[in-house]
This record gives structure tokens, C-alpha cells and sequence, in this order.
């Protein structure tokens, strides 16, 4: 087993244990397709743009969003595994959230999908704890020295999902093209929503 | 356990590395571990917490270098070799095809019927905090799970929310019962946890099982 190609070895890793659980009869390999079918084709970042869309355009949704994000998630239709308690945190002019999960990668999936990798990863795990500026900053969102960050470090079985501020400049916009600017990392809080581009 | 999952506060990882247009899988054995892994449950790891566990139990150089769904293939891989459903060296032995022994067909243990929440539980007693209220952290180090990160023990905050009683990751990891327990988002200032270090104008919430904390003043 070579150290020096870990990731071909996983892969032939991979390959053999499922055979063997198949041989077994421990595993149907349909069921297998079906669960990566859903979250490479039925679930993602979409859902939680819905849901923030809706909160900038229904101010009794967005108060029924932060007093109880699971039940009001539910409604668009959205919940299930890691998504069983959802906390909706809403940034303002003076404040911006950040999640995280430093101990593993919690991350609310019927809202977000899978996690990307740099969420992952031991960088963003160990620095947005400790230097939440710096990183954003990196990351390409500078933030007013007068804003007060928020990290959010996923350590129960709670989720949480960011509300970012809607933009300027997209008072005419309808919930639909509203959704469309919503951005993954706006709602995990590594960006803001950008205004719409002109025309 | 002060394992090398607890990276909150490290140094040494550099940047963060974004890829635009990241697929959900990035090769095909990602996604098949995945699939797997939520279908096929060890029995010694019945729990959400047993398997987190699992992950924290690796040898911490591979932790780093197998990457997230490697570690869940390995994971899958001890837990099924510790549960008996897999031989020590079966997949070593198919990858050289050469399998071991003619298959013998395994059976998994029935799932449980599953409760109505899968975490939170109702308990008779009342918070013993508020929202506001000032708290300190336990220095809790136990020998096994617990999900108190190392950069908040023995820490001031405040609580901001109350969370209703959930099961308790430091027992049911190994099968010591659910023992819920009321869950509170602690808020830390960010000088509270990094000293000189902290960014200005930083705090950094927690969320807390009650008996990580005991009664304090904010910091």
C-alpha cells in the first residue's frame, strides 16, 4: 500500500468493500445510487437561497424563520438528516455571522447540500475561530473594523444557517430572481450577497 | 479525548484553499462511501456519536492525510472488522484478488425503532441557566467523546440561547445511555479565548451540554 498515492489506494479501498458488502448481503448497491443521486442532483445550496429569498420579500416569514428556523424550513419544504433543529442567525449593518464546525464538519444538508471541501478542511477549521477577520479577509470579504463578528461553531446537533443582508440596488427584484443572487457562501457567512449587476 | 479532531484555534494549516465549481464529489469512491456509510451501520457504533467517535479514535497522521471521506471509509472499514462482519485483511485480500474464504452472507442487527426526535428529549426538570446568564466552562478532558472544544474549557461566557434537552454525546458515544441534557449556545468574547491574540470586535458561540458548565460571571 503505497502512503505516496493515498488517494488511488482509497479508491481501490472503496471498490473492494463494496463488493464485499454486496457478497454479503449487506448492502444493495441501488440504495447506494439513489442516496448519491440525491445529494448530487436533489439537494442543495437552491434550497436555502429559497429560503432566504422568502424571508427578504415576507417579513411574517422572516419572523417565523428566526423564532424557529426548522419549523419555518419546513414549510418551503425542506428538512431531514442534519437538519433536524435548524437556528436561523440574521446579519444586520452592525453585526456578521460566521458558522463553523471546528470538531468534524457539521453543516445543515437539506438547506446547503454537502459541504465543500475548505469547510472541511483543517485551515478553515482551526483559523475562523481565532482570526474570523483575517480569514473573511482572505477569503474575499473584508469587513468594517465596526462590525462585530459572530462565529457560530456547530458543537451540538443544532444547524445553523446564515440570513445575509439583502443588497442594495434589488428593491424591484421578485423572490425569484431575489433567489438566484443568493450565494452558498452567503449562508454559511464567507460572503455577502452582492447587489444585482446593472441592466 | 484531546484528539487531533479538536482543531479549534491550531496554527499551522495556511490558507484556505476555495476550488470554484467544486463538484458535490470529487471521485466517484467519495460518493460510495457516503452512500454506504449511512446504510451500513456497524453495530459497535449504532449512534451518531459512536461513529464521530470512530473518527476521533484514528491515528492522527492519518486523520490529516485521508481526508474527509477517506475517513469515513476507514471508519467504515474498523467498524466492520471490530463488529465481526469483516475479516482482519478481507479487503487487502480482494484488492490482490485473492479473496479470503468462500463469503459467508453476514446479517446486520435491525435497526432500532426510531424515536420521535432523534436528539432532543423531553426531560421533567428546568434549564438550570437562562439567556444572560453568566457561565463558566468545566476544564472537562475526559478519556473519550465529548463535543466541549478544547479552546473553550474553563472559559467565561454568557449564555444567548437555550436549546431544548438533547442526548448527551459524552455517554451515548459508548453506549452509556442518552442521559439528555439541556443545550445552551454560550457566547465567548473573542479576548476570553485568545488573549492578546484576538481579533477586536470577535466573539465566537458554543454550543453546550449543561454539565460542561458551572455558574460564572461573563467575561
Amino acid at each position: 500500500v503505497s502512503e505516496s498515492h493515498p488517494r488511488a489506494d482509497l479508491a481501490l479501498r472503496a471498490e473492494a468493500l463494496e463488493k464485499l458488502l454486496v457478497d454479503k448481503g449487506l448492502l444493495d448497491p441501488a440504495a447506494v445510487d439513489a442516496i448519491v443521486r440525491h445529494y448530487e442532483q436533489d439537494v442543495g445550496p437552491l434550497n436555502g437561497a429559497k429560503v432566504v429569498a422568502r424571508a427578504w420579500v415576507d417579513p411574517e416569514y422572516r419572523r417565523r424563520l428566526l423564532a424557529d428556523g426548522t419549523a419555518a424550513i419546513a414549510e418551503l419544504g425542506f428538512g431531514g438528516p442534519q437538519g433536524e433543529y435548524m437556528v436561523v442567525v440574521e446579519n444586520t449593518p452592525r453585526v456578521h455571522n460566521v458558522v463553523v464546525c471546528t470538531l468534524c464538519s457539521c453543516y445543515p444538508w437539506p438547506v446547503l447540500g454537502l459541504p465543500p471541501a475548505w469547510y472541511k478542511d483543517p485551515a478553515y477549521r482551526s483559523r475562523i475561530v481565532r482570526e474570523p477577520r483575517a480569514v473573511l479577509a482572505e477569503m474575499g470579504l473584508a469587513l468594517d473594523p465596526q462590525v462585530e463578528v459572530r462565529v457560530w461553531d456547530s458543537s451540538s446537533e443544532v444547524r445553523y444557517l446564515v440570513l445575509p443582508e439583502r443588497p442594495a440596488r434589488s428593491e424591484a427584484l421578485s423572490e425569484e430572481h431575489l433567489r438566484a443572487l443568493v450565494t452558498r457562501d452567503a449562508m454559511i457567512g464567507v460572503a455577502v450577497v452582492p447587489p444585482p449587476r446593472d441592466g | 479525548v484531546n484528539g487531533i479532531h479538536d482543531m479549534g484555534g491550531m496554527d499551522g494549516f495556511g490558507r484556505v484553499v476555495v476550488e470554484r465549481g467544486e463538484p458535490v464529489f470529487h471521485a466517484r469512491w467519495e460518493a460510495r462511501v457516503f452512500g454506504m456509510s449511512l446504510l451500513v451501520r456497524p453495530p459497535n457504533a449504532p449512534s451518531i456519536d459512536a461513529r464521530r467517535h470512530a473518527i476521533e479514535r484514528l491515528d492522527p497522521a492519518r486523520y490529516l492525510t485521508l481526508g474527509y471521506y477517506g475517513r469515513w471509509l476507514e471508519r467504515l472499514e474498523r467498524g466492520l472488522v471490530e463488529s465481526g462482519l469483516l475479516g482482519e485483511g478481507e479487503v487487502e485480500a480482494q484488492i490482490a484478488g485473492r479473496p479470503l474464504a468462500a463469503t459467508r452472507p453476514a446479517a446486520l442487527p435491525p435497526r432500532p425503532p426510531a424515536p420521535p426526535h432523534p436528539f432532543v428529549r423531553a426531560v421533567e426538570r428546568a434549564p438550570a441557566f437562562r439567556a444572560g446568564d453568566g457561565v463558566r466552562t468545566r476544564n472537562h478532558q475526559p478519556p473519550g467523546h465529548t463535543r466541549l472544544p478544547g479552546y473553550a474549557r474553563a472559559r467565561r461566557g454568557a449564555v444567548v440561547r437555550v436549546y431544548p434537552a438533547c442526548v448527551l454525546p459524552d455517554t451515548n458515544a459508548h453506549g452509556r445511555g442518552e442521559c439528555p441534557e439541556y443545550v445552551y449556545a454560550v457566547r465567548f468574547e473573542g479576548r476570553e479565548l485568545w488573549g492578546d491574540a484576538a481579533e477586536p470586535g470577535t466573539c465566537v458561540h458554543v454550543d453546550l451540554f449543561e454539565s460542561y458548565l458551572e455558574p460564572g460571571r461573563a467575561a
